[in-house]
């Protein structure tokens, strides 16, 4: 990170006693032993404590609070949950996290035009859990759902497992209430389904926290289906497995989920949680949706489709227990491989037709390091998460970590897909934009940023590498 | 092609042709979407083809001069699709020519379906552009998830060709359906008829069209599997009285807004769905119709009419799709923006056009 600016430091004591008049004491955290607490988000390779930590209940307190940064040309750290992978959440010594987790009220909630508006702290799954008696649900599932905000699914253009069917956070997002760095508040987007003018909220999401800060978001709630039901394959090889992704998904049946899982996955989730996977080399599951008669006709298809290519195991699901049975196993993956040992998760994204080829090259370029990778991820959509297992109290292996996890990246771009499928830049993949970007690409983009943050104080330092932005952010004096 | 028009063969080619430009360029693609024009006539109908089409990623990429035709044929071809369905604009404003599938992006033409399956915007992975400095954009990619950098492909969706020349585009794509039907409900006026369609919508039975024709009654529509629709069909009408079957071709028509006729000014209005019935109550139009559940008002009224005023107090946005210049130049073509989006977006359009040269009058408000 750049290095902070002492003038900045220096006047602490003034920025917060400004905070301190628009904010009650308990939403100012400035104690050093309190910033702790925001040092890191889920990336916790990187830290360090911001000058302040602010939590406003409103609309009009983050507005306030902007504006006095703004003033006092203070960057600003937009958090949610503070549940990022790529580090968007991490600050510099002299920021203030504005942190979003106090304003998570349902505002309005609408079935006959199917949206709810919420304060963007708001958790995912208790967005679903607003709407779920009367039959509906958000469709984004990140993992971390139980934990991350909405306001950090904006910022991202979070995901999840269910993408192919349903789409991320920027397919289900309608409308937002925006804060510009300079405290003017915006409302882009509402209920209707189009943008008037230029699709603003298209750059809004996904943008990192760096346009502006998102208090309240109106968000598509979708009807729940009837049911859902997966069935288990397992594979002699990633290729087959692989080929049947595509079989299914050109035979016209379009699943809710594909998730795919090879060997040193199957064998660290078995080990942790009894699922009863068979030990083969990869194991798809593919979940479908509808009513009973619907889910057993696409079902019938998919087992037809998988039997000709001979897998070693094909298990369908007759009851919600055995459906659970099957989701076991995926749904453990995570926590199994931090089990044994110290994972860096990765995030690229593939088409789907190279599976199989990368799969092959990410074993070759994980020899020369000594390390290992297991891979669990989306293969409908080819959304990757290779786990590279390493031991963080061996001196120099995060750095050969960090070194194959590049590696492993720049080959989804070279086979034509991306850097990060969900999980954003951050600072974690700030310097691999290069490999995906021209910088002419990158110029396009940073002139969004020159419009809605002309002083380039909303979470500078993320997104792009430093080289590229160092005109454009404010100078540290030394 | 008329004479002076500039018609760049590759997109070095077009880069070269907007640095060295000097006056306004009016882009188009197949000229089908009367966006009202202003200088020198920019095509890119010869970047055009197919260049990578993956059925079994569910993935097309072509360049944006490709028509729309030869792009589903390739994908009927596949059993897939374009799920969003996106309108031509020929009917309406009697238009000549080949739509193109940059047009539909610059337009974000999407149709009845966008309620169920998205807009174009949403199925649109990755753009190339120029923008009005000659420079050449890539943004997004191929892939189903990506956020890498700023989604800049949601903006250049709709922008009209104000922020740049699309030169190509890659979409997500979609089985195409083994059955489809159509149910028609009796017509009892439209708040009958938002409430029938929210009621459906509401509904897990996945309708991906609702619309409301005066005079015919409401349409709902479902696909996929045959025993699927059989089954939700099924299950719709013991939900809503007196559906009787339809005809499935009645989309085509709702799609590309033929009940309007050719009289009069068209307009696009898009608001909540539940109030759709006080827009069509205070627009008093000569021919209108409602899709998207409610949420898509479509209306034609006399020759200059300011609709925008008629429907003050309504949240939402009213685009002037058919109307002469002066009608466009007086009302302007698109909905007024709040005056903070609307620096924004002045914003943007400085940097990626600085000589303000694209489409200048595309996108006018006043």
């Amino acid at each position: 990170m750049p290095e902070p600016d002492v003038r900045i430091l220096n006047r602490k004591a003034q920025v917060v006693q400004r905070l301190l008049s628009v904010l009650p004491a308990d939403a100012v955290i400035h104690e050093p032993h309190e910033t702790r607490a925001y040092e890191c988000d889920a990336l916790t390779a990187y830290r360090c404590p911001p000058l302040a930590a602010v939590l406003p209940r409103s609309t009009d307190e983050v507005a306030a609070v902007l504006r006095i940064c703004h003033e006092e040309g203070v960057p600003v750290v937009p958090r949610g949950s503070g549940t990022s992978l790529a580090g968007g959440a991490l600050p510099t010594a002299d920021s203030v996290i504005l942190g979003v987790a106090r304003m998570n009220a349902v505002l309005e909630t609408d079935y006959d035009d199917r949206f709810i508006r919420v304060q963007s702290g708001r958790t995912n799954l208790s967005v679903t859990g607003a709407v779920e008696e009367d039959g509906f649900f958000y469709a984004p599932d990140p993992s971390s759902q139980l934990a991350c905000a909405i306001a950090g699914n904006i910022a991202m253009n979070s995901g999840g497992a269910h993408c192919l069917k349903y789409g991320v956070t920027t397919n289900n997002l309608l409308g937002v209430t925006l804060v510009q760095m300079d405290g003017s508040v915006l409302e882009i987007g509402g209920p209707h389904l189009d943008a008037a003018g230029y699709d603003l909220l298209g750059v809004i999401c996904g943008s990192e926290g760096q346009l502006g800060v998102v208090t309240e978001a109106t968000l598509r709630i979708l009807p729940k289906p009837e049911g859902a039901r997966p069935v288990l394959m397992g594979f002699d090889d990633n290729e087959t497995a692989g080929a049947c992704v595509s079989a299914i998904i050109k035979a016209g049946v379009l699943p809710v989920a594909i998730e795919f899982m090879d060997r040193p996955c199957i064998r660290a989730t078995e080990a942790f949680a009894q699922a009863g996977y068979p030990d083969c080399e990869a194991l798809l599951i593919v979940e479908v949706e509808g009513s009973p008669a619907e889910i057993d006709e696409q079902l019938a298809l998919i087992l037809k489709i998988a039997r000709g290519f001979d897998p070693v195991e094909l298990r369908e699901s007759k009851s919600a227990e055995e459906s659970a049975r099957i989701w076991l196993g995926r749904k453990s993956a995570f926590g199994a491989m931090g089990q044994i040992n110290d994972y860096m998760c990765l995030d690229g994204t593939i088409p789907v037709s190279e599976l199989p080829l990368v799969l092959r090259r990410i074993r070759e370029l994980s020899v020369p390091y000594g390390l290992d990778v297991a891979n669990v991820f989306h293969a409908g959509d080819g959304n990757m998460h290779p786990l590279i297992l390493f031991d963080a109290n061996k001196p120099g292996d995060l750095e050969k970590c960090e070194a194959l996890g590049a590696d492993i990246l720049r080959l989804c771009v070279e086979v034509g897909g991306c850097l990060t499928g969900e999980h954003g830049v951050g600072v974690e993949k700030r310097d691999l934009m290069h490999d995906q970007f021209t910088d002419d690409d990158m110029e396009a983009q940073l002139r969004v940023k020159d419009v809605f943050d002309p002083a380039w104080l909303l979470n500078p330092a993320k997104v792009f590498p430093l080289d590229i932005t160092r005109s454009r952010r404010p100078v540290a004096a030394e | 092609m008329g004479a002076g028009m500039l018609s760049p063969r590759d997109e070095a080619d077009l880069a070269e042709a907007i640095r060295g430009a000097n006056t306004p360029l009016h882009v188009r693609g197949g000229g089908t979407r009367g966006v009202p024009a202003q200088g020198e006539a920019l095509s890119v109908a010869r970047l055009s083809g197919v260049t990578l089409y993956e059925p079994g990623a569910l993935t097309l990429v072509a360049r944006a001069g490709t028509p729309l035709a030869e792009i589903e044929q390739a994908l009927a071809a596949e059993n897939q699709r374009l799920a969003f369905e996106p309108m031509d604009h020929r009917p309406l404003l009697g238009t000549q020519g080949t739509p193109t599938i940059g047009g539909a992006v610059a337009m974000n033409a999407s149709g009845p379906r966008r309620i169920q399956v998205g807009a174009l915007r949403d199925a649109l992975l990755g753009v190339r552009f120029v923008d009005g400095t000659g420079m050449i954009v890539k943004n997004g990619g191929r892939v189903m998830k990506n956020v890498t950098g700023y989604d800049l492909v949601k903006l250049m969706a709709g922008s009209r060709g104000t922020l740049g020349v699309l030169s190509e585009v890659s979409l997500k794509v979609l089985p195409a359906p083994a059955a489809a039907a159509t149910l028609v409900l009796p017509d009892e006026g439209p708040d009958r008829a938002v409430r029938q369609m929210a009621a459906a919508l509401r509904s897990p039975f996945e309708v991906n069209g609702a619309a409301y024709l005066p005079g015919q009654g409401t349409l709902l529509r479902v696909e996929g599997f045959a025993d699927s629709v059989a089954y939700r069909a099924g299950r719709l009408r013991d939900l809503l009285d007196d559906a009787a079957d339809g005809d499935g071709d009645v989309w085509t028509g709702i799609r590309d807004a033929v009940p309007l006729g050719r009289d009069g000014d068209a307009w696009r209005i898009s608001v909540r769905p539940s109030d759709g019935p006080r827009v069509v109550a205070a627009a008093k139009a000569d021919r209108w119709f409602m899709d998207w559940g409610g949420g898509l008002v479509w209306a034609a009224l006399p020759e200059g009419t300011d609709l925008r005023a008629r429907l003050a107090g309504i949240d939402g946005h009213a685009t002037l799709v058919r109307a002469g210049f002066d009608t466009h130049a007086r009302l302007g073509t698109l909905h007024p923006e709040a005056p903070a989006l609307r620096t924004l977006s002045d914003g943007l359009r400085a940097r990626f056009d600085p000589r303000g040269i694209l489409n200048p009058r595309a996108m006018a408000t006043v």
